[in-house]
């Protein structure tokens, strides 16, 4: 079916996120807004304005009441998401990058940026149940990363965080102790994104070296592995099907020497097993930065350097294809 | 030189040199270090240090112009002035001797001459016509001159006073090099050349695939060329080319010519022209190039020097270097078993060589006064055209000889003209030749064709002006194997493309002349490609923002097959039976290099991406051995023949799939299996959420899909029924 394109961001896309129950959407950009979408009509709910920078990450609380942001400006805050007022913010010296509540909603974390003389971090807070009560309280540091941090998320029953960073790497934390205690090497370049299948024993990160590889969680062993012809930025994996979506395309300071053609725009689905790309879907004249399937795998969402976000939901023909035998 | 971003800066002169290369040669994104030979194998390439080499090396260096003058006579300083003066004028009639080039010594003790000279002309060539002018020159009753040229006297003079018997040669039978050619599915075969590697493929066209045969790293310096029918793949060193060939891609032969930078197959591929050219050591430009047999490896003969005497008229370049290639085979004859003739044009003639003597055909050269261009017709016929501009009251002419008789065939006169392009026929049945006229303002020029159509008595001339005779011509391509042409005129970058017909062969009675078959406006096409079977004919867009649009014609129907993009493509390739054609875009482009094989009705059949793609090129096959009339039986039968190979191929598709889905069923199995071995893990994950969201959870479980019917009256409105 023809997607909604949602225009409510003047400048390039970095995140989009469904809420848990599928019927919310919100996106975060460059333009430093925050919006927040119905999904079944594309209409847009409301905002959260107050970032004064590039907002990167934004997560929500599995109940859609709170929403987590992470922004250039050097904050995180926290909102509420049935007023869009601000709850709390929590300030750093240092740009902010990811940002993830753990299972349960009891703690978050968030990484910051290197800068001046910091190292990159990942700084871990305690969520009050009152929001009136929230402190900014540092409760634990994880240092030693050169570079970045993209992306974090919480596992093995929030005894252990996953990093993603800009060094390829992706390392296991153990937050009680703090340590890192694996890494493996991954990509040649830059990990993008880095985002959990549906039951948690496996992720995909997404690499501007062109591939997207999925990863055992337990184990770090790559299972597959995904190529593109340009770097990769985003990728989401089906929680229905054997699926991968994955977005990015030519980096855009050289968009201006490709035709929109043959810069790889499009959104990309490849079979899960088979490695094989099987579909795509045109319509982003700029790379896209960020995907996401909802978590009932009817719909799935693409945002893009050009600032426009894409809505799809999947015709009924999606449902009833054996993927399998394609 | 510094390399500068992106490919090495060539001067002027170098740039010439790679003329009809691929765009960006030679491709300067490398490093050293990743085309030199990688060490321990030379690849049977004599490196400059071997032995071999050292005769060539001097030959470079200037002693090769230098001969060797013994057996006169000694005399006492009185006569010494004398004889030198009756020497320098003797030594002069065979060549022109360099200032000082002439040594004649004197032994100073006994105060005789030597009784030897040495002389130096401006050239190799020089030297050796005079060595065989001197040689057994009869100076008076008692001397008699013997002259060798100095490289020569440096080899004699290393041969050892005894007799070796030669040890006698074990015959090896050499692998068959037409073994491609039985391939039990008639596939045909490609070479490509991207980054170090050099690789032979089969085109599998209907697993959409290409199977490698063969491939191997750093296999040439620069460039690879398969011989004209295919029986041999040429690599193309520093040191000289070497020939590869049967089922192992074994050395065949290799020909050393230091700095060889093209060659030139005769089309009987018993014959072979290396050509290098350069500054020489005083820094003139210079040429050599050496003819072989291919079969011995013996080198003919050599034609080197400076470049003047070669590049006339049309084969010359602005910086005063000739074209290539200003060197060309003709005859041989269809089976390649008539005589083979090499030719180049010179001032006012053209001079002729038969292989494999090399000596020029009659002792004497084709006169032709004013000839500005040349050439042979293809298909083995020993016929040249040549093209003579206006001579004072001669008008211009095209003239049509034959060789070695030197007759005549056809000519034509033709007034006011501006410049001529001949197109063959690529069987060599048509000649096209295109005459730009000036107008009677001699300010612009018109167009028309003259048609020879060389297999009708006489030879006759079909006389063509298009509609608009002042358009711009792109092209005239010939129809292969057929009757028919095609040309792309118009300005701007949307031309024209219009057919014509020779001859009807259709209707009862067949008719000569020419005739339009269909005309096409608007055509996004830059350059026109006919299938090597004939009929189908593929418009190309490739340069000029058109992005390789392609458009598949079959012009028996004149119909549109299908058309197609392969984004950027720079290069088109028939594969030599017309089955499928290749679209290429090679390393002068920055992105996705690679080739996308198309059926010949324009269907896509695969795509492969090769970083830094340099080359393909389709194997030729030679010419069929069965006679004409069996052909045409076989073209008429073609539905029995063809239901065989149909078979033949849904089997083949049929295992394939099979194969293919018993991979895929492996792999789903696999991950399934993995899957279940996590599930323990997941299970924990999935009860750990659920304890720590505790009632959130709870309370999206309790959501339950209700489907409510409502119905709404929207309004209610009381009409009188009409009845």
């Amino acid at each position: 079916m023809r997607p909604y394109v949602l225009q409510g961001h003047t400048r390039p896309l970095n995140h989009v996120l469904f809420n848990a129950e599928g019927d919310l959407l919100v996106t975060a950009g460059k333009d430093s807004n925050i919006n927040l979408w119905w999904t079944d009509n594309g209409v847009r709910a409301g905002s959260f304005d107050g970032h004064n920078g590039v907002v990167w990450t934004v997560d929500m609380t599995y109940d859609s009441k709170m929403l987590l942001s992470a922004a250039g400006d050097s904050s995180a805050r926290l909102w509420s998401m049935e007023t869009g007022a601000e709850l709390f913010k929590f300030q750093f010296n240092e740009p902010a990058r990811a940002s993830k509540f753990s299972v349960g909603e009891k703690l978050a974390a968030v990484s910051t940026d290197p800068f001046m003389n910091s190292k990159s971090a990942i700084r871990f807070f305690r969520i009050a149940e009152d929001p009136r009560e929230q402190s900014g309280e540092e409760i634990l540091q994880l240092t030693g990363p050169v570079g970045r941090i993209t992306r974090v998320h919480w596992v093995d029953g929030n005894r252990t965080l996953l990093s993603s960073s800009e060094d390829g790497i992706v390392r296991r934390w153990d937050v009680e102790t703090g340590k890192c205690v694996a890494q493996e090497t991954l990509h040649k370049k830059q990990i993008s994104d880095m985002q959990m299948s549906a039951d948690g024993t496996h992720f995909i990160t997404a690499s501007i070296d062109s591939t997207a590889k999925l990863v055992d969680t337990q184990t770090f062993e790559v299972l597959k592995e995904y190529k593109s012809a340009a770097p990769i930025n985003s990728a989401a994996l089906s929680p229905i099907f054997d699926h991968v979506l994955i977005g990015g395309g030519q980096d855009a300071a050289a968009v201006t020497m490709t035709a929109a053609k043959a810069g790889y725009f499009e959104a990309r689905f490849f079979h899960k097993v088979f490695c094989e790309e099987f579909a795509n879907a045109r319509g982003h004249f700029s790379p896209i930065n960020s995907v996401a399937f909802s978590p009932d795998g009817t719909s799935f969402v693409t945002g893009a350097e050009e600032g426009n976000v894409r809505l799809h939901h999947f015709d009924a023909d999606y449902f009833t294809t054996n993927w399998d035998r394609v | 030189m510094a390399p500068a971003q992106g490919g090495i800066v060539l001067t002027p002169a170098e740039e010439k040199m790679f003329e009809g290369q691929p765009r960006g040669f030679p491709f300067g994104d490398f490093d050293l270090a990743d085309v030199m030979l990688p060490e321990e194998d030379d690849m049977g390439i004599p490196s400059g240090s071997d032995d071999e080499q050292e005769e060539d090396l001097q030959t470079d260096s200037g002693f090769g112009n230098v001969l060797v003058v013994d057996n006169l006579p000694s005399v006492g300083p009185e006569k010494f002035d004398k004889l030198t003066a009756i020497l320098t004028k003797i030594f002069s009639g065979s060549g022109r001797i360099r200032e000082g080039g002439l040594f004649h010594p004197m032994d100073e003790e006994k105060k005789m001459s030597k009784g030897y000279a040495f002389v130096e002309y401006e050239n190799a060539e020089q030297a050796r016509a005079a060595q065989s002018a001197l040689n057994g020159y009869q100076l008076d009753k008692v001397h008699k001159f013997a002259a060798t040229l100095f490289d020569e006297a440096d080899r004699l003079a290393k041969v050892s006073e005894d007799y070796v018997e030669p040890e006698e040669r074990v015959y090896t039978p050499s692998e068959n090099l037409m073994d491609w050619l039985s391939d039990k599915r008639g596939r045909d075969q490609f070479v490509l050349r991207y980054g170090d590697e050099t690789e032979v493929c089969w085109n599998d066209a209907p697993r959409q695939t290409a199977e490698s045969v063969y491939k191997r790293s750093f296999w040439t310096d620069t460039f690879v060329e398969w011989s004209p029918r295919g029986s041999a793949l040429a690599t193309v060193h520093r040191q000289g080319v070497a020939l590869w060939g049967g089922k192992s891609y074994g050395r065949l032969m290799r020909i050393s010519h230091q700095g060889v930078q093209r060659l030139l197959f005769s089309p009987c591929e018993r014959y072979m022209l290396t050509f290098s050219e350069g500054p020489d050591n005083r820094g003139r430009p210079h040429f050599v190039a050496h003819i072989w047999e291919i079969r011995t490896g013996k080198r003919l003969r050599t034609f080197d020097g400076p470049h003047e005497e070669y590049a006339v008229g049309a084969v010359a370049r602005p910086d005063g270097g000739m074209r290539w290639p200003a060197f060309r085979w003709g005859g041989g004859g269809v089976g390649g078993d008539k005589p083979v003739y090499l030719a180049h044009m010179k001032r006012n003639a053209i001079s002729v060589y038969e292989a494999p003597e090399m000596a020029m055909l009659d002792k004497r050269s084709l006169k032709m006064e004013g000839v500005e261009d040349w050439d042979w017709a293809p298909g083995g016929d020993a016929v040249l055209c040549a093209y003579q501009t206006e001579q004072g009251n001669l008008p211009a002419r095209v003239v049509l000889t034959r060789l070695p008789d030197r007759e005549e065939l056809r000519q034509k006169n033709l007034f006011s003209v501006a410049g001529i392009k001949m197109t063959w026929h690529p069987q060599g049945d048509y000649l096209a030749v295109q005459v730009d006229k000036w107008t009677k303002t001699k300010k612009s020029t018109h167009t028309n064709f003259e048609l020879f159509s060389m297999r009708e008595k006489d030879i006759p001339i079909d006389m063509l002006e298009l509609p608009n005779k002042g358009e711009k011509i792109h092209q005239l391509a010939w129809e292969p194997r057929g009757h028919r042409f095609a040309i792309l005129h118009g300005e701007g970058n949307r031309p024209a493309v219009s057919i014509y017909n020779m001859k009807d062969t259709k209707s009862s009675t067949p008719s000569h002349g020419v005739t339009l078959v269909h005309s096409m406006t608007g055509k996004a096409c830059t350059s026109m490609h006919w299938s090597p079977a004939g009929r189908f004919l593929l418009l190309a867009g490739l340069e000029g923002g058109h992005n390789g649009t392609f458009e598949f014609w079959d012009v028996e129907e004149m119909t549109l097959l299908n058309a197609g993009e392969h984004f950027m493509a720079q290069e088109v390739a028939w594969d030599p039976t017309g089955r499928c054609v290749a679209t290429i875009l090679n390393a002068a482009a920055a992105m996705e290099n690679g080739f996308q094989i198309w059926s010949f009705s324009g269907q896509p059949m695969y795509k492969t991406p090769h970083d830094r793609f340099f080359q393909l090129n389709w194997r030729p096959r030679p010419p069929s051995l069965l006679p004409e009339e069996k052909q045409r039986e076989i073209v008429k039968n073609l539905r029995k023949y063809s239901k065989r190979y149909e078979e033949e191929d849904d089997a083949l598709l049929a295992q394939a799939d099979t194969e293919f889905l018993a991979e895929r069923e492996k792999q789903l199995n696999e991950w399934r299996a993995w899957v279940e071995s996590r599930k323990a893990y997941s299970e924990e994950r999935e009860a750990f959420a659920r304890e720590q969201l505790g009632e959130r959870a709870a309370a999206h479980d309790r959501f339950q899909l209700q489907e409510v019917e409502v119905s709404v009256v929207v309004e209610v409105k009381e009409e009188p029924a009409k009845l």
